[in-house]
């Protein structure tokens, strides 16, 4: 026979304000089964759990019903305490009348008639609950960082001082990302590449940290704690072992038109390349598309020169295989083509620029050696517009809806450095709203604007056309003033919005994590758990995301982390009970259940069965996996014989709750 | 031989005789069949402000259905074109729209957005192909540096016109090459030239035709081209520069060999 208590909560007045919690108490007390029910102000305080724990070392009792929020909240702690006094934590249930009860209702009499169906609803379902242990599931001690720019480089750094392994796969031929191509950062104006390549240097050195540059995450399987991930090492047709990374390759190539990246196209580099000068890992990578000897079979000179004869022409893609226990995806941002943007003419006249692309020009490694010039003609400009919000902000489907952030802030920046290096030009900016929040950072805009005289304009650019003379007329209205304005302009920069990278998509799919509308990917809590994917030993660290500036991805990154150290201290976690099973009488090893498990957990086998008529015949029936099992689901209601059951959430359960709120 | 429905409009039946003349003439020697439907009316133009939705939709449905057993429905004027194409985009959009319709025009059944709808630009490009044009031409505008003026109706809005990038077209400076001679991209090609603006702000309107003018002439044109009635009025009317204004229309004609040489 079931004992069942039931405890009826009232969230201060989050509850009893629009249920009458003791009628509930007092309805459910009738159920079957049910030998104390009762209500208390806070069940979740130390004095309601001792409530329901005398409650059930009294009464002997077979069963808990809990009345009050939503089971993501307070699950655990109730099923903690029943452990606590001897009940297996399996035998509580949770009937949620707050979230989906007096939240979202008004009237008192109907909500209450609605919070006592719930609690009957639980009280059926606990009759057939039956007692589940979790079982245990080895953590391997090892972490992948998928990306290697600052985040990835920081989240590396910090999990190999903790003393655990850690590799990270990037996919360009050296890590730095971003970062490494900007030339100053705000607000303190000091050289991104003396604060960055340190770090790159110290990952590349440190014991702990294994990195896979020009590699790409091809398949991930598994799960927390006990991942295996299949790692593309692409073909960069020289072998990293032996190359010295001493650049005579690169001086000698006689293919030297091509574009060169890290220069955001505005200038060449030649076919076998290192990206520049402080490269992690420093080796040279042969680009297929342009190497005459790859193409045409005719060449060699790379070859011919490399005393340490790294150079190997039939170097194929290598895959390697290798278990982790924590994944960190650190995968960064880039800022959009301005392309659908004609009327900045960025597609027609090289002197409107993107905002990395002036970083470029700025930078003493950059096309002009840091001498600022207009690409057309590389004559001094004299009068350059900022134009912000490119891309960002937009109601339409040729941008993004969001703010991106960092823009208002590296605008601020470029401004004051032209300034500050070339007085002689006016520099003028147009805004929506300037948004300067953070530490400094509002001070910094206004050293823009009261010393540096920066023009800031509010207002939008509607034309930039180039003119026969060479320079450029930016038509745009000044709002405050009200005024059409024709700024004579010699350059144009845009700063453009920033869109997560385009590897992030496929990459979600592999980890089964979640993304919002614009590929970024997803925290488990936007408030309580802003690093953690929803998806268990997943992390997230940096511009993934959500856009971030420097500081704020380096915080990311450590506080990444920080948990995944937390996850790969422990020697073992605590698996989900509440895990698919399979009725090997029932199963016709028809495979849908297989078709639908999202995570690989399903297998079949052939069994030997006894027939009715005592002979045997081998059969093929579907078996989970547990270890892999998350509990999902999906094969229970895709099982066409219903074979496949859920623990904690079998169908017999279900149904019990569908007749409970249906009678 | 393939046979287009050919909607000329008011303004090409009075003022801009030019521009449906030689469209039509250009056509036959390309070898387009333009049938022009008996009893037309206004596209709609006249009808945009009004305050009932439905009544913006009716003449241009109208114009439609006519198309709708042939090949496509061709539309020369910049003005006709963007209410026909307009209304053709929203009502496939609306069924609740094509039913109303339906029930004022007493049609039998609903006209749901089936008639493709061309302009001469867009036939040229699409169905005749700037290439094949290209071989036919008899006297190519050699030397001729000709600014293209798309003014502010031919492409926008862009997603229900879906001709051209509204802010970097490149039609009619493919048009030009086809034909012979040398497009010359200019700022203001697709800005306003005024428009019905010169009715009540005559300094307005000619500011605006100037700036056009002046920016095209800047840039080394000889001869400015636009498909809309329009924009040739306040482009001649009211600006202060001497630079010829054509329809595409005649270029075409001319360099078919279909018209007298009066360009020089």
């Amino acid at each position: 026979m079931q004992r069942i208590g039931v405890f009826v909560c009232h969230c201060g007045t989050n509850i009893a304000a629009t249920v009458d919690v003791k009628a509930v108490a007092e309805a459910l007390s009738h159920e079957p089964g049910v030998v104390i029910s009762q209500d208390y102000q806070y069940m979740c305080s130390e004095s309601g759990q001792d409530l329901v724990k005398n409650a059930i070392k009294e009464n002997n009792l077979t069963g808990v019903v809990i009345c009050s929020c939503s089971p993501r909240m307070h699950e655990n702690t109730f099923r903690k305490a029943a452990a606590s006094v001897g009940l297996n934590p399996y035998l509580v249930e949770i009937a949620n009348i707050r979230e989906q009860c007096s939240w979202i209702h008004k009237d008192i009499a109907s909500a209450t008639e609605k919070a006592i169906i719930l609690g009957k609803a639980a009280v059926a379902k606990v009759h057939l609950n039956t007692p589940l242990t979790a079982g245990e599931s080895p953590v391997v001690k090892r972490a992948l960082v998928i990306g290697g720019g600052i985040a990835g480089i920081q989240t590396a750094l910090d999990i190999a001082e903790a003393g655990f392994d850690v590799d990270i796969v990037e996919k360009e031929p050296t890590i730095g990302g971003k970062m490494a191509q900007i030339d100053k950062t705000f607000p303190t104006l000091d050289c991104a590449a003396c604060i960055l390549t340190p770090k790159m240097v110290e990952a590349a050195q440190n014991e702990h940290i294994t990195i896979h540059s020009f590699s790409e995450v091809t398949d991930v399987k598994g799960f927390v704690g006990n991942f295996t991930v299949t790692v593309k090492k692409k073909a960069r047709f020289v072998d990293e072992t032996k190359c010295t990374g001493c650049g005579l390759c690169t001086e000698k190539c006689p293919m030297k038109k091509v574009p060169n990246e890290f220069n955001m196209g505005l200038d060449n580099r030649t076919a076998v390349y290192i990206p520049f000068a402080q490269a992690v890992p420093k080796v040279a990578t042969i680009d297929p598309n342009y190497c005459l000897m790859l193409k045409n079979g005719k060449c060699g000179v790379c070859s011919k020169v490399c005393s340490a004869g790294a150079i190997d022409y039939k170097q194929t893609d290598k895959f390697i295989e290798q278990k982790y226990g924590a994944i960190v995806v650190a995968t960064g941002f880039n800022p959009i083509k301005p392309d659908k943007y004609d009327e900045f003419a960025y597609s027609y006249c090289p002197d409107v620029v993107t905002s990395l692309e002036l970083e470029r020009l700025m930078n003493a490694a950059g096309p002009n050696g840091g001498t600022l010039l207009r690409p057309s003609d590389k004559t001094h400009p004299h009068t350059i517009v900022f134009v912000q919000c490119v891309g960002s902000r937009c109601d339409d489907e040729k941008g993004k809806p969001y703010c991106s952030k960092i823009c208002c802030m590296y605008t601020a920046k470029h401004a004051m450095l032209i300034r500050e290096k070339y007085p002689d030009t006016e520099v003028y900016v147009f805004y929506i709203d300037v948004r300067t929040p953070g530490k400094n950072f509002d001070e910094f805009y206004r050293r823009a604007v009261e010393q540096y005289n920066v023009h800031y304009i509010k207002g939008m650019v509607g034309k930039v056309s180039p003119k026969a003379d060479g320079k450029i007329d930016v038509q745009a209205s000044d709002l405050l003033s009200n005024e059409q304005l024709h700024i004579n302009a010699d350059m144009v920069v845009l700063a453009t919005a920033i869109e997560p990278d385009k590897t992030a998509r496929p990459l979600a799919t592999m980890l089964t994590t979640q993304m919002d509308t614009n590929d970024f990917f997803t925290e488990a809590h936007p408030k309580l758990r802003p690093v953690e994917s929803a998806t268990a030993g997943i992390f997230l660290s940096g511009a993934c995301q959500g856009p971030k500036d420097i500081p704020e991805t380096v915080a990311q990154a450590s506080a990444a982390a920080a948990k995944a150290i937390g996850l790969l201290c422990k020697n073992s976690i605590t698996c989900n009970p509440c895990v698919a099973h399979s009725d090997e009488l029932m199963c016709n090893g028809c495979s849908s259940c297989e078709k639908v498990c999202p995570y690989g957990a399903i297998t079949y086998q052939d069994k030997e069965f006894r027939m009715p008529d005592r002979t045997t015949a081998i059969r093929r029936v579907a078996s989970v996996n547990p270890a892999v099992c998350q509990g999902c689901g999906a094969c229970t209601v895709a099982c066409p014989s219903g074979a496949m059951d859920l623990n904690g959430f079998s169908n017999s359960q279900i149904m019990a709750e569908v007749d409970a709120i249906c009678k | 031989m393939q046979t287009f429905t050919y909607y000329p409009g008011c303004t090409l039946r009075t003022k801009a005789k030019d521009l449906d003349t030689y469209a039509r003439s250009s056509a036959e020697a390309l070898g387009i069949a333009l049938v022009e439907p008996e009893n037309w009316q206004c596209c709609g133009g006249a009808y945009t402000t009004a305050t009932n939705e439905v009544a913006t939709k009716l003449s241009a449905v109208r114009t439609l259905i006519a198309g709708k057993d042939t090949d496509g429905l061709v539309t020369v004027c910049s003005a006709c074109h963007n209410v026909i194409k307009q209304t053709n985009y929203d009502i496939a959009r609306n069924e609740s729209m094509q039913n109303k319709v339906k029930q004022y025009l007493e049609l039998d059944e609903a006209y749901t957005g089936e008639t493709t709808v061309y302009h001469y630009l867009e036939l040229l490009r699409d169905v005749v192909g700037f290439d094949t044009l290209e071989s036919k031409v008899v006297k190519p505008f050699k030397g001729k540096k000709i600014a293209a003026y798309y003014g502010c109706l031919l492409l926008r809005p862009s997603k229900a016109l879906a001709m051209d990038n509204p802010e970097n077209p490149t039609i009619m400076e493919d048009f030009i090459k086809a034909i012979g001679g040398t497009p010359v991209i200019y700022a203001q090609r697709n800005e306003c030239c005024g428009g019905y603006i010169t009715m009540e702000d005559k300094a307005q309107a000619l500011k605006r035709s100037n700036a056009v003018m002046e920016s095209a002439e800047n840039m080394g044109a000889d001869m400015i081209i636009t498909a809309c009635p329009l924009c040739l009025y306040n482009l001649k009317k009211n600006s202060c520069s001497e630079m010829p204004v054509y329809y595409f229309t005649e270029l075409l004609a001319e360099a078919l060999g279909l018209k007298e040489n009066d360009n020089e």
